[in-house]
């Protein structure tokens, strides 16, 4: 059946901010999906408020809107683009909820749209966990007993029938947001009744537990006559009761028998009819008891889903594309397999080797969190990886991680009993130790037990830890002599590299360096080889060079002899090196291979579009180690190799990689050790005569309080080398200094870095081009929030908007100067901070910046794309970049935090990036679009209302301007005592309310019964005060909008006059950037 | 111990062995189903095989006493690149390597299998030699084993795989596997040829309320027909159809008499008794991921496949429609004559191991054992 052509146009909704649970997978799906819908020829539309977006760019929508996802946004758009139908299967739960709505509200009939992919009653079915039960009864399948009630004594109640422990499950949120595992009755007094305040209609659902049982995960496709393929099937290591999000998990299935899982096959096939999801794709999980193979069916998300990323990641089977293309009509068989080519889509992947995937946590940033992992999800990102064998996946998926370890068991615990028991991030490692330590010939029934891992895989483990044992005992000279006497050199490098082994790690069991093991097994001719994905265990030939290394003696790379460049992608996501870092890549490919470079892409991170087989020429699924990144080189032997565009993972081995010869290209290794080492770094500026803050290195804690003694306070403190702030603190006073030197870093002879901090300074992103003569700059963007909260978590505004002609020229001045200084040869960012009439500089990320997708968004500049251009030695003048691009309207950038995920952590924001994602709103006048950034990051800015402001001394004079505004805007003012005071004595009327530890009803129980609308609380310098962090953490919970520093409060009022002023509009960026005379 | 896999032409695929010590001639195949080893090593038609499986991991869930498709292993070696040191499964009773074991098989591992499949898929199958044990050293006596074999063209053997005499089977399909609904009240009666007949075949028709009676490869189309059979069955097995002389034989003379199904042997040997041809393919068709297409519904299915020879498009006379069409090479996978009341398909609908979707070709044949009983 050929595809639709009674549909023109059609809406794709993406899936928003990067949040935990709804990650970049979706930008990979939706680029897939708007591909697949050009290329047939329809006119796609689309919304997604995240402009680190690939899908936003531009050429990939004919009209794309980054306007909040919200119902009335769309209702807006929709009545301005009439699309014939909404595709909703592509962006997560988000594009899910969006859709419903525009049913559910009219939106859809009015403007007569279609939804395509899944109908409404069919999402409904899926969604509605009662109804989803209810069905799965119909059909004579079994899940998990259980009861929906909305207060927490009904709650009590159902518990007590069912039996516990028990599992709470609200209805309608993300990622299993606010749900948990109830032991007791205590433990459910808790879990429920935040489950009932995170469910947008006070629902949870009370439900009989199978922890312990086997979670799997089927991953379907299904077209309109009914042709039904799993496309992969994914076992959970991880048992039920952790989110499959938080799972080890791995491709394909190896602990069930062929009839075990064909019975999971057919129940899939009953469900996704029962359910009537008849175009697309979706996932559906199952918990089987390991005791007696009984099946539980757990849910179905009738959607791409993080899931099938990692599934067409696993297989090569492009899941969102072929989601789109049967959505229009097509059938399976009527869609070829781009791998095989000869083979249509209608068939089931065959693996020949094993994915194993591990999630990537950043709890570290969260200080006083539960990180235990449980039903809600946790992690920020994940890493593939692929072996021959499960030894070498796992081995291989460590490596990736880029956590510090480089292999199973590459760091010792002392372990408890409970660490094996309760689920955590550190659990894998754990269990490394305990089998290492455990002698007892009993290790893998006893240790299978205590973790819920099945046997099959703990003894996978195990002889991964008896084979380390037998090496620890040698060393590298020892082995060089046992097999100079007996010959097999080739034989004993090859099973430990067939067991996934890194270089690294054998030279710590061998007490040598990495490079000694390189060389040693190189020498007997044990070299990584490649294999390829091609969807069929070979069955057919692979045109898609989509490859793995691994270590038989075949190779299928099959390397080219065109000129090639190599792109060093940015590995798992986590908080500060996010999809920013994938769009740069990927744009790197594209402009590579425009100017015809065969381009080569490394990176292990499954969720992105940057490891899509048909974003490079060429994809090597492999960890960013040195180890990893070399064999690539030495197979393909690049002219030049690209590391600016994939965070700090690149540059961190830019230097071991150019020491063995690669050629690097774009800005030098040298001056990537300028910016990147603090002390040449303060040296450089000082002979550029630029200001930086007074700093200083130290090594102890000695240096560190000898350096304050000459600083002075405040301070700033923390470890080098890092992104995202890690460990990096603001400290007013000795002992809150003393504190953070005991108990946030590690003495290891890194050096830590101390430096003034500068108090109320603004702050300013620059985001630049330079070619070694030239530099021009992208575009200067103002913080909404002072310096001392981290750029990646502050608000900003492209243009400033409230920075004078004479900083900004200054700024300019600046960064050519550093630029040519450095003789940058691409993309740098410098943030500078503004204090007292000085503009001082940060620091120089001497690569792409996490802001470049965002300016190229504004100013329709390909930044990413030039920056690889110049690296192939192209100038600002070919390129016809020589001035600063001018920016209509304004675009506001807004961090997304995920402290609702983190009951507990301090929402206070500081030095120390903290946020996942990010949104955009731009319009004509900064207020708009400001409120636009603050709705698409879920603040909902009130038009009226009650505001409660508690406010330090410091701003209580300047707080009394915006109380005023707001009065006049029609809002009451709420405020304790003594900024009351303060604000009567201004004339202003004011309600009081008591403190918190004045008793109830305090501010605390206004905002949970719904009587704060907004909250305007700047806390006491650096003191941790309770009070605020449980103001902050409540508001969060609630939902009610909160700004913590006293510039976003004033952002804030101008957001609310404008909302006042005048309604939104929308504005796709192609129609923006033909209005402003730019091509897009 | 050393184990090898030494091939007609010379290449040579060492690795560990399992299971048994010794030295044993096959054609060389792969299969790329991922689970059901057990269904697989116990299928009569790879009798003479030395299979490779492509999956790595294999032996992780053991072996049990329900899953075997005949009453032995019939393969005639099993590679792997990766046996299980461990069995993890409620229904495990023993281990993969004390199976082979027992039942004199041999089997290699930490092969490198998928050089050996992308050998295979160029050159074609081939004649092989497995060892395991000292001999595996010995490339050149190998090498002159599998040489010296005669191969699998023209070779018939059904006879070597097929009963002795005939029996009745009872056992229907376990529901507990199965939502395919079964039924029960007596349909009527089918001879079921064994050429190497799977369990899962004989136990999906008893379900539909047949009685089955399973007769040896040999059996005449006198001594069938004087059964009274409501339906015959024709089942899968291994070797050359063509060599097969004596059933097609047979199956030509019931053309027509008695309502007829045929599973892969079984619809190679009815496309020869129609007036076709059968030819060998390269490096055939085995697995559980092979999309077959009717071309009447244009509906696809995922089909589950083990053949190496295929019915010669255009050898059939017009009056047999072409009704299964495989999807990456166009090989004919089924063929039906209403005229003659028969239809065959290649694959295996009956599955173990692989996807239960085309079940209903059972429920066809019931319809068609029916139709005709209708009729007189
Ligand atoms: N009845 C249950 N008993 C134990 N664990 C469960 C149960 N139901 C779900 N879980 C666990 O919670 C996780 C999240 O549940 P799921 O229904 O998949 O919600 P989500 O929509 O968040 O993915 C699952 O992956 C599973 O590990
Ligand atoms: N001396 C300083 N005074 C005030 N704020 C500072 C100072 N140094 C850094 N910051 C703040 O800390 C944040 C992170 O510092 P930065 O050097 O950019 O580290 P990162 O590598 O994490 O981006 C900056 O965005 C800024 O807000
Ligand atoms: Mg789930
Ligand atoms: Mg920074």
């Amino acid at each position: 059946m050929p595809k639709r052509t009674d549909l023109k146009t059609i809406l794709v909704i993406g899936s928003g901010p990067i949040v935990i649970g709804q990650g970049c997978e979706f930008d990979y799906s939706g680029v897939q999906a708007c591909k697949a819908l050009r290329r047939e020829g329809y006119r796609v539309v689309l919304i997604n408020s995240n402009p680190a977006t690939i899908m936003t760019d531009p050429e990939f929508a004919d009209a794309t809107y980054v306007e909040p996802l919200t119902p009335d946004m769309l209702r807006m758009i929709i009545e301005r683009e009439r699309p014939d139908a909404l595709l909703p299967t592509m962006g997560g739960q988000t594009a899910l909820n969006l859709a419903m709505a525009l049913y559910n509200n009219g939106t859809l009939a009015d403007f007569g749209v279609e939804l395509i992919g899944a109908t409404a009653e069919a999402i409904d079915i899926a969604e509605d966990r009662k109804r989803f039960k209810e069905a799965i009864a119909e059909i004579g399948l079994t899940s998990a007993i259980s009861e929906v009630v909305g207060t927490l004594e009904d709650a009590l109640v159902a518990a007590d029938q069912i039996g516990y422990p028990v599992l709470v499950r609200p209805s309608f949120t993300l990622g299993g947001s606010g749900g948990g595992i109830a032991y007791n009755v205590e433990d459910l007094r808790r879990v429920a009744a935040n489950g009932l305040s995170e469910s947008p209609v006070q629902e949870v659902l009370i439900e009989q537990s199978v922890i312990g049982w086997k979670e799997y995960e089927l991953e379907l496709m299904r077209d309109r006559k009914d042709n039904f393929v799993v496309v992969c099937s994914i076992e959970n290591i991880d048992a039920m009761g952790v989110h499959t999000g938080d799972s080890i998990t791995v491709a394909p299935v190896q602990t069930l028998t062929d009839r075990e899982l064909q019975r999971l096959r057919d129940m899939a096939k009953l469900i996704i009819r029962r359910v009537g999801l008849e175009t697309g794709g979706a996932n559906i999980q199952f918990a089987v008891n390991p005791a007696d193979g009984s099946v539980i069916v757990i849910e179905m998300n009738p959607r791409v889903s993080r899931s099938s990323a990692l599934a067409s990641k696993a297989t090569g089977f492009p899941i969102a594309k072929i989601a789109a293309l049967v959505a229009v009509g097509y059938t399976l068989d009527e869609i070829p397999n781009d791998i095989t080519q000869k083979t249509p889509a209608s068939f089931e992947p065959s693996l020949d080797y094993v994915v194993v995937k591990i999630p990537r946590w950043n709890f570290e940033k969260f200080k006083g969190i539960d990180s235990t992992l449980g039903p809600q999800m946790k992690a920020i990102g994940e890493v593939m990886a692929i072996g021959r064998t499960f030894p070498e996946a796992l081995q291989k998926a460590i490596c990736g991680l880029d956590i510090g370890m480089y292999g199973f068991g590459s760091t010792d615990y002392e372990v408890q009993p409970d660490m094996l028991s309760v689920p955590t991030a550190q659990r894998l490692y754990y269990i490394a130790s305990a089998l290492r330590h455990d002698k007892s010939g009993d290790s893998v029934s006893s240790i299978s037990n205590i973790t819920q891992y099945d046997p099959w895989f703990v003894a996978q483990l195990r002889n991964l830890q008896l084979e380390a044992d037998i090496l620890r005992t040698y060393t590298l000279p020892m082995v060089q002599e046992m097999y100079a006497e007996n010959g097999g050199g080739e034989a004993f490098w090859r099973l430990f590299k067939q067991l996934g082994y890194s270089d690294k790690f054998l030279a710590e069991l061998l007490k040598t360096d990495e490079l000694s093991i390189r060389a040693e097994r190189k020498k007997h001719g044990v070299k990584a080889n490649f294999y390829r994905v091609d969807t069929c265990a070979a069955e057919f030939e692979a045109f898609t060079p989509y490859l793995y290394s691994t270590y038989e003696r075949d190779c299928e790379a099959d390397p080219s002899d065109r000129k090639k460049v190599i792109i060093l992608g940015g590995g798992p996501n986590r908080i500060g090196q996010g999809i920013e870092f994938d769009y740069c890549c990927v744009h790197a490919c594209f402009a590579l291979r425009q100017l015809g470079y065969e381009t080569i892409m490394i990176n292990c991170n499954p969720e992105t579009v940057s490891t899509d087989y048909d974003t490079a020429d060429r994809l090597y699924f492999e960890p960013l180690t040195f180890e990893h990144v070399m064999n690539v080189i030495d197979t393909e032997k690049p002219d030049g190799i690209l590391v600016q565009f994939g965070g700090q993972t690149p540059l961190n081995i830019a230097q071991q990689l150019h020491d063995a010869g690669a050629p690097i290209w774009g800005t030098s290794i040298d001056a990537i050790n300028i910016a990147e080492d603090r002390e040449s770094f303060n040296s450089f500026m000082a002979q550029l005569h630029i200001p930086q803050p007074d700093g200083r290195i130290a090594r102890s804690p000695e240096g560190v309080m000898a350096a304050v003694d000459e600083i002075g306070y405040p301070v700033l403190v923390r470890p080098s080398f890092v992104l995202g702030g890690r460990g990096m603190a603001i400290c007013y006073t000795r002992e809150s200094l003393e504190a953070v030197l005991r108990e946030d870093i590690a003495w290891d002879g890194k050096p830590v870095l101390i430096d003034r901090y500068l108090e109320d300074a603004f702050e300013i992103d620059v985001d630049a081009l330079a070619d070694g003569t030239h530099v021009t700059i992208g575009g200067i963007m103002q913080h909404i929030e002072e310096a001392g909260v981290h750029s990646g978590d502050s608000a900003c505004v492209l243009p400033p908007y409230k920075i004078s002609y004479y900083y900004l020229d200054q700024i300019r001045e600046y960064t050519e100067r550093i630029g040519l200084a450095l003789q940058v040869k691409g993309l740098f960012n410098i943030q500078f901070a503004i204090k007292d009439d000085v503009v001082y500089v940060l620091e120089v990320n001497p690569r792409a910046s996490r802001t470049t997708p965002f300016v190229s968004k504004a100013t329709a500049i390909p930044l990413a794309s030039y920056a690889a251009q110049i690296a192939t030695g192209k100038t600002l003048v070919d390129l016809g970049f020589m001035d600063e691009p001018h920016v209509n309207g304004f675009f506001v950038k807004e961090a997304v935090l995920p402290f609702r995920k983190f009951p507990g952590a301090d929402a206070r924001l500081g030095p120390e990036m903290r946020s996942t994602g990010e949104v955009m709103g731009h319009a004509s006048s900064f207020g708009h679009a400001f409120a636009k950034a603050q709705i698409a990051a879920d603040m909902l800015l009130p038009t009226s209302g009650t505001v409660f402001i508690s406010v330090n001394d410091l701003d209580k004079s300047a707080v009394s301007k915006l109380a005023r505004d707001l009065h006049n805007l029609g809002f009451t003012l709420l405020a304790t005592e003594g900024t009351a005071d303060f604000l009567e004595r201004q004339g202003l009327p004011v309600e009081r309310v008591k403190k918190i530890n004045e008793g109830t009803p305090n501010a605390l129980d206004a905002m949970r019964s719904d009587k704060i609308q907004l909250i305007i609380n700047t806390p006491l310098g650096g003191q941790a005060h309770d009070d605020s962090i449980a103001i902050r953490s409540v508001a969060y919970q609630y939902r009610v909008p909160i700004t913590t520093t006293l510039s976003a409060a004033q952002a804030t009022v101008q957001g609310i006059k404008a909302l006042h002023n005048k309604p939104l509009k929308v504005r796709s960026l192609q129609t923006h950037h033909a209005v402003n005379g730019r091509v897009s | 111990m050393q184990a090898v896999i030494v091939l007609e032409d010379g290449s040579r695929f060492p690795g560990k062995g399992f299971g048994a010590m010794g030295m044993q001639v096959g054609e060389v195949v792969f299969n790329t189903s991922m689970t059901g080893y057990q269904e697989l090593l116990t299928d009569p038609s790879y009798h003479r095989q030395i299979v490779v499986s492509t999956v790595p991991h294999v032996g992780n869930v053991g072996v049990n006493s329900d899953d075997p498709e005949s009453e032995k292993i019939w393969v005639a070696g099993f590679a792997v690149r990766s046996i299980s040191p461990v069995v993890s499964n409620w229904r495990s009773q023993a281990t993969l390597d004390e199976y082979l074991r027992k039942q004199n098989v041999i089997g290699i591992t930490e092969v490198e299998t998928r050089a050996l499949v992308r050998h295979l898929r160029t050159r074609g199958v081939m004649r092989g030699v497995i060892a395991h044990g000292e001999m595996a050293d010995d490339t050149q006596l190998l090498l002159w084993e599998a040489q010296r074999w005669s191969g699998m063209d023209n070779l018939d053997l059904a006879k070597e795989v097929t009963c002795q005499a005939p029996y009745v089977w009872e056992e229907p399909i376990d529901p507990a596997w199965y939502s395919d609904t079964t039924t029960s009240g007596m349909r009527g009666h089918i001879v079921a040829y064994d050429f190497g007949i799977k369990h899962n075949i004989m136990r999906l028709l008893t379900a539909r309320g047949f009685r089955v009676t399973v007769v040896p490869a040999t059996t005449t189309a006198a001594e069938t027909m004087s059964m009274n059979p409501d339906g015959v069955f024709l089942s899968n097995g291994p070797g050359d159809p063509a060599a097969v002389t004596y059933a097609i034989d047979a199956i030509r003379e019931m053309l027509g008499q008695v309502p007829m199904f045929g599973i892969c042997l079984g619809h190679q040997l009815m496309g020869l008794a129609l007036g076709g041809q059968t030819h060998k393919l390269l490096f055939g068709h085995r697995g559980g991921n092979q999309p077959v297409r009717d071309p009447e519904s244009g509906k696809v299915t995922i089909t589950v496949h083990n053949h190496g020879f295929e019915v010669t498009a255009g050898s059939l006379p017009d009056d047999v429609t072409v009704t299964r069409v495989n999807l990456n090479d166009g090989c004919i996978e089924g063929l039906r004559c209403d005229r003659l009341k028969a239809f065959s398909v290649q694959y295996h609908p009956e599955a173990a191991p692989g996807s239960h979707d085309a079940l209903d070709l059972f429920d066809d044949f019931v319809a068609l054992v029916e139709s005709v009983h209708a009729r007189s």
